[in-house]
């Protein structure tokens, strides 16, 4: 019994205890499953997360930049035409942005695959999987439209909303004005004068929706039984399944630290202000 | 005071926040409605009670009122009771006994057959059980002998389970289910066509005869229809509209609760941490920056998980994980500016102590940004209180909208085709989650003047 306390190391200290946990944590020692086994057999958590996570990232990486780059589009082109019917329209529909992912994701469900039955319910991909590599990844493929969709439709009202609030207040400056005067085509107004300035703030509000995001994964994925991280953890719920639930979790709040830094770089990258030393070299 | 009346008479002129004030109201009414006329104690009794309260009711049937946008009605649900006198009840007396005749009359006009049949037997006695006969009448003079049985306390008799009956009808009408075969219409199988019942009064007769003179028996008919009330029944033939009833005061109760909880903490913190600034200010940053990285939805996964599923214990978790929020730090920089304003100066002059200057004079500053905040993000806390039910963690005994839509999902209503069930509980968080974010940004526009020029 002494002996099985020690190698557990449960005679340290709780504070010992913790940071021991905090080193296994980084270096992703995760432990054991107690029930939960990985498609190829094991009972490392470790290695039955990174097994799911590859999808995680594939969908909501996806679903993510399809969103930034169609939001910023959309806003761009409804700016240019304030008060349009179209402007309204994403005017009226902001508020829907209210409901999260999953929510958007039944409803899509019940459209397109329980009544008009064209699109799976879910899943990865088709059972059983094809064999070539080419009509696997189109299988893929048609089984993500749905969960990228839902991903889309709950956050593209509000962030085209907001954006477009953000380049009206833009367009209106000064030194847009004077450029409009030079005779600069619309085009390079648009994006050295208006989408320069805001970027670092739209960048914010969206790492803001990517956490977001994230953290709906587990309910995303299990409406839409995408095979990825957060079923993971929703089935280690299901069958009480402790390393799995800790360990999901901790790779979760990695994904989110890895998420905002990222971001960071990308701040810098567009914003020349915040680099540090930035303005000695001028 | 001034601030709200103002706000309110500026509200008049959005059509979306006079929408979103209109069902915000609307909810309250309910919300107030649910709570006097099912007590919580009952709801959950209700809730948690099973077949012996909700026997009478079918299983996973849609609402009465889709009938009215079918062309084929389906059938509504035929309760008859002796008891209350729904049964023409005739009493003869008989040397040790008395033979006692119930005949349960109904008007059948519906184009599809019952889900199914149930018979149920009260009798008294107090040795030998009373027997019992019971014979079927269709509309067109057929009739058939549906059983013979001494009846025991807490009997019944299902018809679709008997397999005499079964046998009987496979001689006498053909090889169909009981609840077909009694309804059906024989002109229209003749030529190999679809069944259709027959439209009509039936009559299900019963005689019971009873060998002591105290003894009584009374009996019950219920013909379970495919449609039923304003909600339907779920899988456990419990009525829906319980659930949706009372998801709404626990919907509202949570996003009020939480979203009131955590702005207004939210906005003490951030002003103690401005005014005190040094250390103070730099642990409530760090705090948040750590804060802000750790995912909410799993933790409270963990703590439902580990610790307890009650709906308050996840209420104080989400308010707890949610003070440090990425408010803290819009709410750091108004602070920041207003620290620096003459008014504070003059405050510190006469000698305002510290709470005094938070209280009374910061705090009141930021209540423009706070207050649509405050609205918008109730919706938020709805849905997660939703989102958490839907992962199976919702509180165990209280009925929720998030709860109706994991059962629906649980139990493949996608699948089958059962919509009303995951309709009618997305459609009521969906227009509370509206209703809320339509009125917040509208006060955003109000109190933010920069975002109404454009």
């Amino acid at each position: 019994m002494r002996l099985e306390e020690k190698r557990l190391g449960l005679d340290r200290p709780f504070v010992v205890r913790s940071f021991l946990f905090l080193r296994n944590a980084l270096t992703l020692r995760l432990g054991f499953a107690e029930r939960m086994v990985s498609d190829a057999g094991s009972r490392q958590v470790r290695l039955i997360i990174l097994e799911r996570l590859p999808t995680t990232l594939l969908l909501f990486g996806t679903a993510d930049l399809l969103l930034f780059f169609l939001s910023v589009f959309v806003a761009l082109v409804l700016s240019r035409q304030y008060g349009s019917f179209w402007d309204r329209v994403f005017v009226a529909l902001s508020p829907t942005s209210a409901a999260p992912g999953w929510f958007y994701g039944i409803f899509l469900i019940l459209i397109f695959a329980s009544w008009l039955r064209i699109l799976p319910f879910g899943d990865l991909v088709d059972v059983p999987p094809p064999e070539s590599r080419v009509l696997y990844a189109l299988s893929v493929l048609k089984h993500m439209i749905l969960p990228t969709m839902a991903i889309i439709l709950s956050a593209i009202f509000i962030s085209v909303y907001s954006w477009r609030t953000f380049f009206l207040i833009y367009s209106s400056e000064d030194y847009v004005e004077l450029a409009r005067a030079k005779g600069l085509s619309g085009r390079t107004i648009e994006r050295r004068y208006i989408l320069r300035p805001t970027l670092p703030t739209i960048i914010t509000s969206f790492a803001l929706m990517v956490i977001s995001l994230w953290t709906g994964a587990p309910i995303f994925e299990t409406v839409f039984n995408w095979p990825g991280l957060g079923r993971t953890l929703f089935q280690a719920i299901g069958l009480f399944d402790i390393p799995v639930i800790v360990g999901s979790t901790v790779i979760f709040a990695y994904l989110l630290a890895i998420t905002v830094f990222l971001l960071d770089i990308l701040y810098a990258l567009v914003d020349p202000r915040v680099r540090i030393g930035g303005g000695h070299k001028q | 005071m001034e601030l709200l009346r103002d706000t309110l008479r500026e509200l008049r002129y959005y059509p979306s926040a006079v929408a979103g004030l209109i069902i915000i109201s609307l909810l309250t009414i309910f919300s107030i409605y649910t709570v006097i006329a099912i007590p919580y104690e009952e709801a959950i009794t209700l809730w948690r009670g099973g077949e012996n309260i909700w026997y009478r009711l079918p299983r996973t049937v849609p609402p009465a009122w889709t009938n009215f946008f079918r062309a084929k009605k389906l059938p509504e649900s035929v309760i008859l009771d002796s008891r209350q006198g729904q049964a023409q009840r005739s009493e003869k007396a008989m040397s040790d006994g008395k033979q006692i005749t119930m005949n349960f009359e109904f008007d059948f006009q519906y184009d599809a057959f019952p889900d199914d049949l149930s018979l149920y037997f009260y009798p008294t006695y107090e040795n030998k059980a009373p027997f019992v006969s019971v014979t079927w009448f269709m509309p067109d003079g057929r009739e058939l002998r549906i059983t013979d049985v001494a009846v025991k306390r807490g009997g019944a008799f299902r018809f679709g389970q008997d397999e005499k009956l079964a046998r009987r009808i496979k001689r006498k009408i053909g090889d169909y289910p009981a609840n077909v075969a009694l309804f059906l219409d024989p002109a229209s199988v003749e030529n190999g066509g679809e069944p259709t019942p027959l439209k009509g009064i039936y009559r299900l007769e019963v005689v019971a005869t009873t060998f002591e003179p105290e003894a009584n028996v009374e009996s019950e008919l219920i013909v379970y229809g495919q449609v039923y009330g304003i909600a339907g029944t779920d899988h456990l033939r419990r009525d829906l509209k319980v659930a949706l009833m009372w998801g709404a005061p626990v919907a509202l109760a949570f996003g009020l609760l939480a979203a009131v909880g955590t702005t207004v903490t939210t906005m003490i913190i951030a002003a103690v941490g401005v005014w005190f600034g040094g250390l103070v200010d730099e642990t409530i940053q760090r705090v948040t920056e750590v804060n802000l990285m750790l995912p909410l939805l799993p933790i409270l996964i963990m703590i439902g998980t580990f610790y307890s599923r009650s709906i308050w214990v996840i209420l104080g978790a989400t308010i707890v994980l949610s003070i440090f929020g990425a408010s803290i730090k819009t709410y750091r920089a108004i602070f920041l500016q207003v620290r620096e304003s003459p008014y504070i100066e003059a405050a510190q002059a006469y000698g305002a102590s510290d709470v005094r200057i938070i209280f009374r004079y910061l705090i009141p500053r930021i209540l423009p940004v706070l207050i649509p905040n405050l609205v918008t993000l109730i919706p938020s806390f709805v849905f997660l209180e939703a989102s958490l039910a839907v992962l199976g963690l919702g509180d165990p005994i209280l009925p929720t909208w998030g709860k109706l839509i994991q059962d629906s999902l649980a139990n493949g209503a996608l699948y089958k085709g059962l919509y009303y069930w995951v309709l009618e509980p997305s459609a009521l968080l969906m227009v509370t989650g509206l209703g809320f974010a339509m009125l917040g940004f509208t006060l955003d526009r109000i109190f933010n003047p920069r975002l109404r020029e454009v």
